[in-house]
């Protein structure tokens, strides 16, 4: 049981960090009909930079981080809108899914060559000493992850909910043309969707990389694991998002605890085609936003 | 008396409570061309989509040429005979207009087998180039649909619900956004091809004056039931269609 | 006149590839087989994502079927001639009920399916060791023998592949020219219109497919007996990947997009060798550039030029006509 209790905390931990990167995911396929095949490199390469200001610039961890932050919201919010998303989006849906995973590939190596190949260590944010509840031993660090995203969470559903800004992104993703009839300064409020999905990239970078250790390699695993929960919890929904993410950690851990680990990847795709084939809409989703 | 090419029976829909269709019955003679009027939302585009089985009816029957068709596939009620159009432009851009005529025919056409090992053009060509100057584009054979202009797009359109000969046509507003020397032109082919083969049209239109001067009978629907029946002259006198379409 | 021009110029190319391995050392020859074995896989891609307009992201998995099938079959003794085939069979069987998804889902639904269809076959790879060899793969596989004409030697198995390049290249040109290649391009254009028509856009979708997974199969096939190794890294995501970048930098839904779209992915590498390890990153930022100018890929680029300075009647505009991608 308290092994039981275990592995299901940290499938939280994992699973509410998958949660931030498939809101971001979410959040641009509502406001920009884009679908982020370089997702998981956008969770990648924030901890590099990071690094690069630690070691390039001799930062102190804390502003590494604040600058991390900064530049991913710039290359990967802003740039990424401006260059690739803007000229590309009217040449239609899956011109632009592959311009995407080209970036993909382009981030991927671009880190490989100009950083390193190797695993690179990253200072953990939080003491990864164990500690005991219930009888299930966790490390703090887990907890704190879990704690933290689901923080940003909480944070990001009042600002989208409770602030006047965060109306006015909700009403664009649902209908961009009375968005703009009310008065809603509707480009604006998609550039700022990139921002967050950015920001929030970064922030799952910053609580992931200390487990998994910076590599080129990162976005890989990530960014599908991402795009599953997204699917599974229904795309167009936060809480959907949110569902999925931590659906997809703790069946994860189930498997490779209690299964098998051979096909512990296996599981979260068996469970994708099911899910597109039964219910495309996702688990949470409403049928409405779906564009088949 | 011959069997009617449509038999429509008792049709209902509702959606959440609002009866879109009360039961409607009618049938449609070989050679007619009807016309299915009224004011919006008198259930006109909902009993059209009943007929060629995109909504599926509550209650009622669809009959063409006696065979029941409830809840047949687009492409199967295609095969026994029943061409369309649609209300927005519906061509294939990125074909020629050739060939978009071609695969209007092409699957009435000998086998999947043969279609894969016989002829690219299903022996269709010399057909399909009839029709094209039926419809005075010949001199577009060879141009990709998606260039050619609006009216000329919807002649396309109206020529491939021809291509594979079918009993019935059902064209859903077709004069929608056609100017007004092209209308004619429309109207005067269509009126050709019903006179030459023979083919039974029904046909939804908002444009009175091309619903009035195409048509051989009218049928009038408001909130989901038939009103009126008649010929174009007697809809034209009838006071209850008046109403209808001075309250709608 | 241009229908003349296209025979020639096509004869030509022809002429060109087998006259470029001549006098080409070992390194160059298999480099060229493998640009013709992509151009297959490519090929079959074009047809599913160029001409029917689904994407697919398993193209990869089915150069894994049809090079396994090949590999166990011809390893316990098989022709290669008679291995083939089956491997061929099993990938349009695969390629139909993956095709299944397509019925249901477009977009990027269906490029999820698929790509979580690769992973799952890469798993299998790799995790049932007692048939595939796991991670290790499967070694030393022969090369087939026609008696007179034996492939041992680089240069005669790129002959070899080069001939079953043309028959498939044949092959295909048949599919697109028939009735079956107008239904696909109906497909992709307008399902709904094309069901009205009588097109039965479900067994025309499942074909897409199937007609597709074939010619990856056939791709796998032919890999099978160049390397002589196989594991299951080389058919991964990535890969799939890959190959949906050939079609599309070549020119989704031209007909000859695929042999140029596998040349820049396979030989573009040796010849920028002199940026060593930045190939990909340059390749992959070209891509982008690419797709916001021209989406259409190289084949559009061409056209654009041509338009350019020799503007003229475009005579069959359908076979000229790339795909856009909705």
């Amino acid at each position: 049981m308290s092994q039981f209790l275990q592995v299901l905390l940290s499938g939280l931990a994992t699973g509410s960090i998958y949660a931030l990167v498939a809101i971001g995911f979410t959040l641009v396929w509502q406001a920009a009909q884009t679908v982020n095949f370089a997702q998981g490199e956008f969770v990648m390469l924030p901890a590099f930079f990071v690094l690069i200001g630690m070691s390039v610039f001799g930062m102190p961890l804390w502003i590494a981080l604040i600058f991390g932050l900064a530049i991913s919201i710039v290359v990967l919010g802003v740039l990424f809108k401006k260059m690739i998303v803007e000229p590309i989006l009217p040449h239609g849906g899956i011109t632009l899914i592959i311009a995407t995973m080209a970036l993909g590939i382009l981030l991927k190596e671009s880190v490989k060559e100009f950083y390193s190949a190797e695993a690179q260590p990253f200072p953990s944010l939080f003491p990864g000493d164990p500690i005991n509840v219930f009888g299930a031993v966790l490390s703090l660090q887990d907890v704190f992850n879990l704690v933290i995203s689901l923080g940003i969470v909480v944070l990001l559903t009042l600002f989208l909910n409770r602030t006047r800004t965060g109306r006015c992104m909700q009403a664009t993703a649902q209908n961009p043309a009375v968005a703009e009839i009310l008065g809603v300064n509707v480009k604006r409020m998609i550039l700022y969707t990139f921002l967050i999905n950015a920001a929030l990239a970064a922030l799952a970078s910053f609580l992931i990389t200390p487990v998994y250790l910076a590599k080129f390699s990162n976005g890989e695993t990530l960014g599908l694991i991402a795009f599953i929960a997204a699917i599974v919890g229904g795309f167009n929904q936060i809480r959907g998002a949110i569902a999925g993410g931590l659906l997809i950690g703790v069946l994860d851990n189930l498997t490779a605890a209690y299964v098998t680990a051979q096909y512990r990847a296996a599981l979260p795709l068996v469970l994708l085609i099911v899910i597109i084939l039964v219910r495309p809409q996702g688990i949470l989703g409403t049928s409405e936003g779906r564009t088949v | 008396m011959s069997v009617p090419v449509l038999s429509v029976r008792n049709i209902e829909k509702s959606f959440g409570g609002i009866r879109a269709v009360r039961g409607v019955t009618f049938e449609v003679r070989k050679g007619e061309i009807l016309g299915l009027i009224g004011p919006n939302g008198s259930g006109k585009s909902t009993l059209f989509n009943c007929i060629l089985g995109q909504l599926r009816p509550e209650a009622g029957e669809v009959e063409v040429n006696g065979q029941n068709v409830s809840g047949m596939r687009a492409s199967d009620l295609n095969r026994l005979g029943v061409g369309r159009t649609f209300q927005q432009l519906s061509v294939f851009p990125k074909m020629t207009v050739l060939d978009n005529i071609i695969l209007a025919g092409q699957e009435h056409h000998g086998t999947m087998l043969s279609r894969l090992f016989g002829p690219g053009d299903a022996g269709l060509t010399n057909e399909a180039e009839r029709l094209i100057s039926f419809f005075r584009l010949t001199h577009l054979r060879d141009t990709l649909a998606g260039s050619l202009s609006y009216g000329q797009q919807k002649l396309v359109d109206a020529a491939m619900a021809f291509m594979a000969g079918p009993s019935l046509v059902l064209l859903d507003e077709p004069a929608g956004g056609v100017n007004l020397t092209m209308l004619a032109n429309l109207k005067e082919r269509l009126t050709a091809y019903n006179a030459e083969h023979g083919t039974t049209f029904v046909v939804i239109e908002h444009n009175m004056e091309f619903v009035m001067s195409l048509c051989t009978r009218i049928i009038v629907l408001a909130e989901g039931g038939i009103i009126a029946e008649g010929k174009p002259e007697e809809i034209r006198a009838n006071q209850s269609v008046i109403d209808a379409y001075l309250g709608g | 006149m241009n229908a003349h021009i296209r025979k020639i110029s096509i004869l030509a190319l022809l002429a060109l590839a087998v006259l470029a391995p001549l006098g080409q050392g070992n390194y160059i020859v298999y480099v060229l087989t493998s640009w013709l074995i992509f151009a297959i896989a490519a090929m079959g891609l074009n047809l599913t994502l160029g001409y029917a307009g689904q994407i697919s992201l398993a193209q990869a998995s089915f150069m894994a079927i049809g090079a396994y099938t090949t590999a166990l079959l011809t390893l316990s003794g098989w022709h290669w001639m008679l291995a083939m085939p089956l491997g061929l069979t099993a990938c349009f069987v695969v390629g139909l009920l993956l095709g299944y998804p397509a019925l249901r889902v477009k977009g990027h639904f269906l490029a999820f399916v698929t790509l979580a269809f690769n992973t799952l076959v890469f798993l299998v790879l790799r995790n049932e060791d007692w048939l595939t060899g796991g991670s290790y793969g499967l070694v030393g596989m022969p090369r087939p023998d026609f008696g007179l004409f034996k492939t041992m030697k680089q240069l005669h198995f790129y002959y070899f592949t080069l001939g079953i390049t043309v028959l498939a290249a044949l092959a295909m040109w048949g599919i697109v020219r028939s009735p079956w290649g107008r239904a696909f391009k109906a497909l992709r254009e307008n399902p709904i219109r094309a069901e009205s028509l009588g097109v039965d856009t479900r067994r025309i979708t499942l074909l897409a497919f199937a007609i597709g997974s074939v010619y990856g199969g056939l791709a796998g096939a032919l890999i099978t007996p160049l390397v002589q190794f196989i594991e299951p890294g080389s058919f991964g995501l990535a890969h799939s990947l890959r190959i949906l970048l050939m079609v599309v930098v070549g020119g989704a839904g031209y007909f000859f997009g695929p042999f140029l779209g596998a040349g820049v992915v396979i030989l573009l590498p040796e010849i920028l060798r002199f940026t060593e390890g930045y190939y990909l990153i340059i390749y992959s930022a070209l891509v982008i550039v690419m797709l916001v100018f021209v989406p259409t890929g190289l084949i559009g680029v061409w056209g654009r030029i041509r338009e350019r300075f020799w503007p003229r009647q475009q005579v069959r505009a359908d076979m000229s006509e790339g795909a856009r991608l909705k």
